[in-house]
């Protein structure tokens, strides 16, 4: 069971999308794991064949659980588990490698004790269809309850029981607020946080987008918010000092930048998983994959790596009428930039006022991996690409 | 398309966007982006969801001529019968 985040500390599968024998090729999707914020694809990173599935649809185990054993493409000897890259997101350099050691044959699991999810009692195991495992697994019913009878478990029957028990519906709520808290309390009880604080002239770059905008179709269109994001991704790779991850006791620079969003769910509660390699995608492309993302963060999937390689992660909250954010960095992050509202203010330029569209762009850094001096560089570089969005 | 057709697909694009509002229940007049919580993003994707159904595409400089479901469907359909 991968570490989803730094939040995760249980995961459930609710699809096994291979089976023994099939052949999976590193990058393959093989499994959707539900976690307290999300339904992720779980990516396989190596080749070889599947040999054994360990952790069967519908049961909820501990981070680090091995779910599968992969046979080696050349020796069927050579075994490893299907696994995360690792417990905390590590830089290719980091002193803790992706864990590689054969799976552990009974795996310590919440659901161990249950007699349905023995795997030493097969002849006892009562059917479950796989739809009514999923759905077990989305809308936390227990199939032990339903099992008890000699007879099919269908989804009609989970559907039944969830339906039946009045607080279902707040449960995915309750468990996205769990997952905030640890999250957000490692952070403050970790974190030696500094917050710097800059305003910046937006009109030239606003009325610059608008040009851009009214020479493109609809679909191509670019939003302030991917204007941001950009401006970001270009000042982290002139002051890589506020990008990477802190582990071990030690700041762990990230050569790439994956670029981590914090989208707000209609329902309550937030995520912030990664535009991967933003480096490499110009404003539009920037713009398009943040489409993908929020479309796919409020109705489809993220991906594993999403969830947890994020390198520094940038908060939007100006359509909020808020107009400055204090950030709250996302473990083992470094620093999280905040924007807040687009706001019209008096503004002196060459010693006379101007009304002008002004944000507030905001530094929330880790001051155990850089210091104010370097936090101010990082806005200033902000500051110049905003205010000559040419160079974006 | 006709005008139904036409007020049908728009309820259709923003209620798939605020699935938890009842679409049948807002006031055509009410401001769109406040009563169904859109952000820019929201409000994007409907312009573009609008434009792969009926062609007609709104420029930015035009977004204040449609803020409810009502003048969304004026726009369209006059953007339509002058195509």
């Amino acid at each position: 069971m991968p570490s989803l985040g730094a939040d995760m500390e249980y995961g459930t599968v609710i699809e096994w999308l291979v089976g023994p024998g099939d052949v999976v090729r590193h990058g393959d999707i093989v499994a959707v794991v539900h976690t307290e914020k999300a339904d992720i694809d779980v990516e396989v990173f190596e080749n070889g064949t599947v040999g054994e599935i360990l952790v069967p649809v519908g049961q909820e185990v501990e981070v680090g659980t091995p779910l599968a054993t992969i046979l080696g493409p050349k020796a069927a000897s050579e075994t490893g588990p299907i696994q995360a890259p690792a417990v905390e997101p590590t830089p290719p350099t980091g002193a803790v490698p992706a864990p590689t050691s054969l799976p552990h044959p009974t795996a310590r699991t919440k659901a161990e004790s249950q007699p349905t999810q023995e795997p030493a009692r097969l002849s006892a195991r009562p059917r479950i269809t796989p739809r009514a495992r999923r759905l077990a697994a989305t809308r936390g019913v227990d199939l032990s309850q339903l099992a008890a009878a000699d007879r099919v478990v269908t989804g009609d029957h989970v559907d039944h029981q969830a339906e039946s028990r009045p607080a279902t519906v707040t449960d995915q709520q309750t468990a996205m607020r769990h997952a905030i808290a640890v999250a957000m309390s490692r952070a403050n009880r970790e974190i030696p946080h500094y917050h710097l604080l800059h305003h910046t002239p937006l009109t030239h770059a606003l009325a610059w987008l608008e040009r851009r905008n009214a020479m493109t179709s609809v679909q191509e269109r670019v939003l302030p918010a991917a204007l941001f994001c950009r401006a970001v991704v270009v000042a982290v790779q002139r002051v890589p000092g506020v990008n990477g991850f802190w582990v071990d006791d030690a700041f762990r620079p990230s050569d790439s930048v994956h670029l981590g969003c914090a989208i707000a769910l209609r329902d309550g509660g937030l995520i912030a998983p990664a535009i991967l390699d933003a480096d490499h995608l110009d404003l539009g492309a920037l713009m398009r994959a943040l489409r993908d993302l929020t479309g796919r963060v409020r109705s489809g999937r993220l991906r594993g790596r999403e969830m947890t390689d994020a390198t520094i992660t940038v908060t939007n909250l100006g359509e909020n009428a808020v107009e400055v954010v204090h950030g709250v960095i996302y473990p083992p992050q470094v620093a999280l930039v905040g924007f807040g509202g687009i706001v019209e203010r008096p503004w002196v330029d060459d010693g006379a006022f101007a009304a002008r569209k002004v944000v507030a762009v905001s530094l929330a850094g880790d001051h155990r991996a850089s210091d104010g001096r370097l936090g101010a560089r990082f806005l200033g570089e902000i500051d110049r690409l905003l205010r000559n969005p040419e160079e974006l | 398309m006709n005008n139904d057709d036409l007020g049908a697909l728009i309820r259709k694009v923003f209620s798939d966007l605020a699935p938890e509002i009842d679409i049948d229940s807002v006031d055509p007049n009410a401001p769109l982006q406040a009563t169904l919580d859109l952000d820019s993003m929201d409000f994007l994707n409907a312009m573009i969801a609008i434009h792969d159904a009926t062609g007609v595409d709104v420029p930015e400089s035009d977004y204040g001529q449609v803020t409810t479901l009502e003048t969304i469907e004026r726009y369209v359909s006059a953007r339509i019968a002058s195509a």
